[in-house]
């Protein structure tokens, strides 16, 4: 059986002047352990499909299982890392990284010393009684995986965790998150509208077209590539050519005159 | 000098031209005290200015060393002051509470909506009367007075503020399940904290106006009834103590609730 599966999924905002569908027939698995990429043009709906499987609202149509259960039902078996860190400014690190056990009611002395352990393997140690704004933003960002780690999730899902970082700090935080993610065989979902982000560190890349969102493709990365750090991939010697078709087939979803 | 130095010399420069400003904003604003006062009892001495009206600070000084001995401006600054206190902390904290029920259901802060705007609208004062009647001349329809002249704005604005936290910090606790409840505890409430503590500041000051005018109407005890007997009897002297005592007190009001804001916010600044 598939780890995460949407199923035949469309999505409709509605407003009083219009519906606007975001998602239309998106249908995709992953396997246990995977690390793939969402990949598209704004307005394909990423985001919207992000949303759906955390289970933050259900889908106009269709049905997203994790491990076979509906994922409006599960609970802290997703963990979602959004675009700024978005740590509470009035809650000092330890607080912060704690609130996901916090809100599961689950706060044992166990998992307590996990998350800080964890936040010492991020290199973040004695940071704990600091508040946010005393932190650079690739601290920061470090803090929210923490955070999002902390409550053991199944999957993980980024949402372009790193747009709002400098170059330097972005490809750092890249090498950090995907040697974590796969010493703990977490599987996780990449939103990214970086090409060679989701090259350099995704097991496979869905690209999506816009308006209405639907998987248009889905290339697998060669595994010499999966091997490599995101940094090293980067310089790999087949990254150019997998870089270059996928970097057409973005520029065919285009409708002309819009370049 | 070598560079090191004259850095250090340049920042030592740099102090002692901030120590040199502070110094002179202090000076001023001395100097606008004694202008203000020893006009006042000069312009009184010579006439200038009608001394059974407009009193002299020499008199008031007079009259509150006397009602400090006979201990009767203490009895009417400690019901005012107590008045005024409970009133402004009634005030907000159910000014709060209805804000965090409109929060709670989006439907009932439809339906309120118009009637938060009548009832913001109206002077409150204006149901004075009737508080007076209905709860009778007495300590507490002068809380009442106090507490609902700032209940309906302070809902208003922090019902606002509610609705205006980032709605990602509240996407984050989703994605860990929180409940309802939950968000309002972790995030809603602490980012508006500032907010609540802005609308306090508000408060001390609408909640003076609230007591004094329901000491006028009720004219039994406070400052509020020490001016309209002053008033009544043609003391002015009385009338001038009175406001100089209200100043001072709801000064240090404020000054506290801003203390209390340095303790409540903390993020590391």
């Amino acid at each position: 059986m598939d780890f995460l599966k949407v199923d035949a999924v469309h999505h409709t905002y509605f407003t009083k002047t219009s519906a606007v569908t975001a998602l239309s027939d998106v249908s995709l698995e992953v396997e246990e352990g995977e690390f793939v990429s969402f990949l598209g043009p704004s307005g394909c709906g990423k985001t919207t499909l992000l949303s759906i499987i955390a289970g933050l609202f259900e889908p106009t149509e269709g049905t997203v299982t994790l491990e076979g259960k509906r994922v409006e039902t599960a609970e802290n078996e997703i963990g979602y890392m959004l675009q700024q860190d978005y740590l509470f400014p009035w809650k000092n690190i330890e607080e912060n990284i704690l609130l996901g056990l916090k809100i599961g009611n689950s706060l044992t002395p166990d998992k307590k010393a996990y998350a800080l352990k964890l936040l010492q393997e991020m290199g973040l140690k004695g940071v704990e009684s600091q508040f946010p704004k005393q932190l650079s933003g690739g601290m920061r960002q470090r803090v929210a995986l923490v955070r999002t780690l902390a409550t053991g999730p199944k999957l993980l899902m980024l949402d372009e965790p790193f747009s709002a970082l400098d170059y330097q700090t972005k490809l750092k935080l890249e090498d950090l998150v995907s040697d974590t993610l796969k010493s703990f065989g977490k599987t996780a979902i990449l939103v990214t509208h970086d090409i060679g982000e989701a090259i350099s560190m995704s097991d496979r890349v869905f690209l999506f077209s816009a308006r209405p969102g639907q998987l248009h493709k889905t290339f697998v990365i060669p595994k010499e590539l999966r091997d490599e750090t995101p940094f090293n991939a980067r310089n790999h010697e087949v990254y150019p050519a997998i870089f270059q078709t996928i970097w057409k087939e973005l520029e065919s979803l285009e409708p002309a005159g819009e370049r | 000098m070598s560079p090191q130095e004259n850095v250090k010399f340049l920042h030592r420069k740099y102090i002692q031209s901030l120590n040199r400003e502070k110094k002179w904003v202090r000076f001023y604003q001395a100097v606008i005290f004694i202008v203000f006062f020893s006009g006042w009892e000069l312009a009184s001495q010579k006439q200038w200015i009608d001394p059974l009206i407009f009193s002299a600070p020499s008199k008031v000084w007079g009259l509150f060393l006397t009602k400090i001995q006979d201990g009767t401006l203490m009895v009417d600054l400690g019901y005012t002051l107590s008045e005024t206190v409970f009133g402004f902390i009634l005030g907000t904290f159910l000014g709060t509470l209805l804000a965090a029920i409109l929060w709670w259901s989006p439907m009932l802060s439809k339906i309120a909506d118009p009637y938060l705007v009548v009832l913001n609208s109206m002077p409150k004062v204006a149901l004075g009367p009737i508080l007076i009647v209905a709860l009778g001349p007495s300590f507490t329809s002068i809380v009442a007075m106090g507490a609902i002249i700032s209940i309906i704005i302070t809902t208003i604005v922090v019902y606002t503020s509610f609705k205006e936290v980032d709605p990602n910090y509240i996407k984050v606790l989703q994605t860990f399940g929180a409940n309802r409840f939950q968000i309002f505890r972790e995030a809603i409430l602490p980012a508006s904290f500032p907010t609540i503590i802005s609308t306090l500041k508000v408060n001390v000051g609408l909640s003076w106006v609230g007591v004094i005018v329901g000491e006028f109407l009720v004219s039994s005890k406070g400052l509020g009834y020490m001016i309209i007997y002053g008033f009544q009897v043609f003391n002015f002297t009385l009338v001038m103590l009175s406001l100089l005592v209200i100043a001072v007190f709801a000064t240090v009001m404020y000054q506290l609730v801003e203390l209390l804001e340095r303790k409540l916010i903390k993020n590391g600044s």
